[in-house]
């Protein structure tokens, strides 16, 4: 209902003020009256209809309105797809590359996540009135500098779409590292987005991979320390999600959908079988090298071509990498090391390691191999 | 709504182009003041010949040299009168400098 306001009124505080308006009169009404048969149309035709009430009242407010002479909105305009296609519009309006990154992540957790402005601050560890100046810098500069509130036009649409996919991944990640309701929030914003755009396998791609990666989160720690995945209790993991990410990866693939969202969901779903194809994961990754060029995703196929059992070809892939600062890096130069029976260098490695750990759980599970050595 | 331009380079930015290269880029600049949307534009003179004034206490002062000590050097500038950012953006982008290493600076104008 936001989105739909927003792009009737091109102006987020009016939008929300208008939302309010309408949420207290239904809050009024709906007991005595009985709730209406399409709630979401009423509360969107309340709404404007107050924010056109109030802006005739308000002269000096039609400059920032889009259409001056706005006919009364009738319950019959509204139907599923013009309010799908604003909050479409609205999705890439926050996402836009103009705005700060850390402004796209607030916008959107706020108009389409719908989290509160002090919620979005205690999941970034900010105080609030840092995320609210955060906020209303994003809003007065999309008003000032003219971001349209539109789905871009097709010869950007693929740059913009990844700019929207990077900020859902973002969330998502954020809340990877502990705070589980961001995770959730940004899933759910996959699925608004799979919803919108049903024909983008990337789209479809990345909503697998969070669904596939969120299943698995309940076995990621035991007692508080790192389990690895081929330690992890299966038992733990959420079944119904993986099925729902394959059937999302299932639904990119058939798009033809080959870039990096699809291709880490494969990888994703891959893992999670009960044999794992260390081979076809290993292949995989390459794919993925070759269209992101990075030497993190070329570290991560040297893993899974020691999985693969060619270990020696692993260690030669991961000494060819200039990764010094990523801790990573020299503790599955570590493993590859341990395997090929070379404890003394072993150890150096995982030592590396351990002095660029960043968290207590990390440096708890080198100490642990180190021993183990 | 109006869009300055600002066109920021590195001085000799263009140096490794070839004759009809440059031709090009030249022809490049000019073909954005055809555009419909166009208002104005200028090109200023090397850095060499910048003048930074000040005035303290009623006093003017003048130093050698441009206002910003940086890499880049300020060049030039259109002005556009375009539907949104977007529009404003692909124009900026068409800027030749913007190509040869150096950096637009988009704003909206103040229109009172």
């Amino acid at each position: 209902m936001l989105a739909s306001l927003v792009g009737f009124l091109g102006d987020f505080d009016l939008a929300e003020e208008a939302a309010q308006e309408a949420f207290a009169v239904a809050a009024e009404r709906w007991p005595r009256d009985g709730v209406p048969a399409n709630p979401g149309a009423w509360l969107t035709v309340t709404a404007r209809n107050r924010a056109i009430d109030r802006i005739r009242r308000e002269r000096t407010l039609a400059a920032k309105t889009r259409q001056l002479e706005v006919p009364e909105a009738t319950m019959d305009e509204l139907d599923d797809t013009v309010i799908d296609d604003e909050r479409l519009e609205l999705i890439f309006t926050c996402c836009h590359p103009a705005l700060a990154l850390e402004a796209q992540v607030a916008l959107t957790l706020r108009a389409l996540g719908g989290l509160t402005t002090e919620e979005i601050a205690r999941s970034f560890l900010v105080a609030e009135e840092t995320m609210k100046r955060r906020l209303s810098r994003a809003k007065a500069k999309i008003k000032a500098t003219g971001v349209p509130f539109a789905v871009p036009p097709d010869h950007l649409l693929p740059d913009r779409l990844d700019g929207v996919l990077a900020v859902v991944y973002l969330i998502y990640n954020e809340g990877y590292s502990g705070r589980v309701d961001l995770a959730a929030e940004a899933i759910r914003l996959g699925r608004v987005l799979v919803a919108l755009m049903p024909d983008e396998a990337e789209v479809h791609g990345l909503l697998a991979l969070m669904q596939i990666h969120h299943a698995r989160r309940n076995a990621r720690f035991a007692d508080g320390d790192l389990v690895l995945l081929e330690d992890q209790d299966r038992s733990l993991w959420d079944a119904e999600e993986i099925g729902a990410g394959r059937t999302a990866l299932e639904r990119a693939l058939a798009l033809r959908g080959r870039g990096p969202y699809v291709l880490q969901a494969a990888i994703a779903s891959l893992q999670s079988d009960d044999e794992i194809d260390w081979p076809e994961i290993a292949a995989l990754y390459e794919q993925l090298v070759q269209i992101t060029g990075s030497p993190v995703v070329e570290l991560n196929r040297a893993v899974a071509v020691a999985e693969a059992g060619r270990t020696e070809q692993a260690l030669e892939i991961v000494d060819g990498l200039h990764l010094d600062d990523y801790q990573y890096l020299h503790s599955s130069r570590g493993e590859l090391l341990r395997r090929l029976g070379r404890p003394v260098e072993a150890r150096a490695a995982y030592e590396r390691a351990l002095e660029l750990a960043r968290s207590e759980r990390e440096r708890r599970f080198l100490k642990r191999r180190i021993a183990e050595l | 709504m109006k869009y300055a331009m600002l066109i920021n380079y590195e001085p000799g930015h263009t140096d490794a182009l070839s004759e009809d290269e440059f031709k090009a880029m030249f022809a490049e600049y000019t073909a954005l003041r055809d555009d419909p949307r166009y208002i104005a534009s200028a090109e200023l003179q090397p850095i060499e010949t910048a003048t930074t004034v000040r005035v303290q206490d009623g006093q003017t002062l003048t130093t050698d040299g441009p206002f910003a000590d940086t890499k880049e050097v300020f060049g030039g500038y259109y002005v556009f009168d375009a539907d949104n950012l977007d529009q404003a953006i692909e124009l900026a982008a068409r800027i030749p400098a913007a190509s040869l290493g150096g950096a637009i600076e988009v704003r909206p104008l103040v229109e009172r």
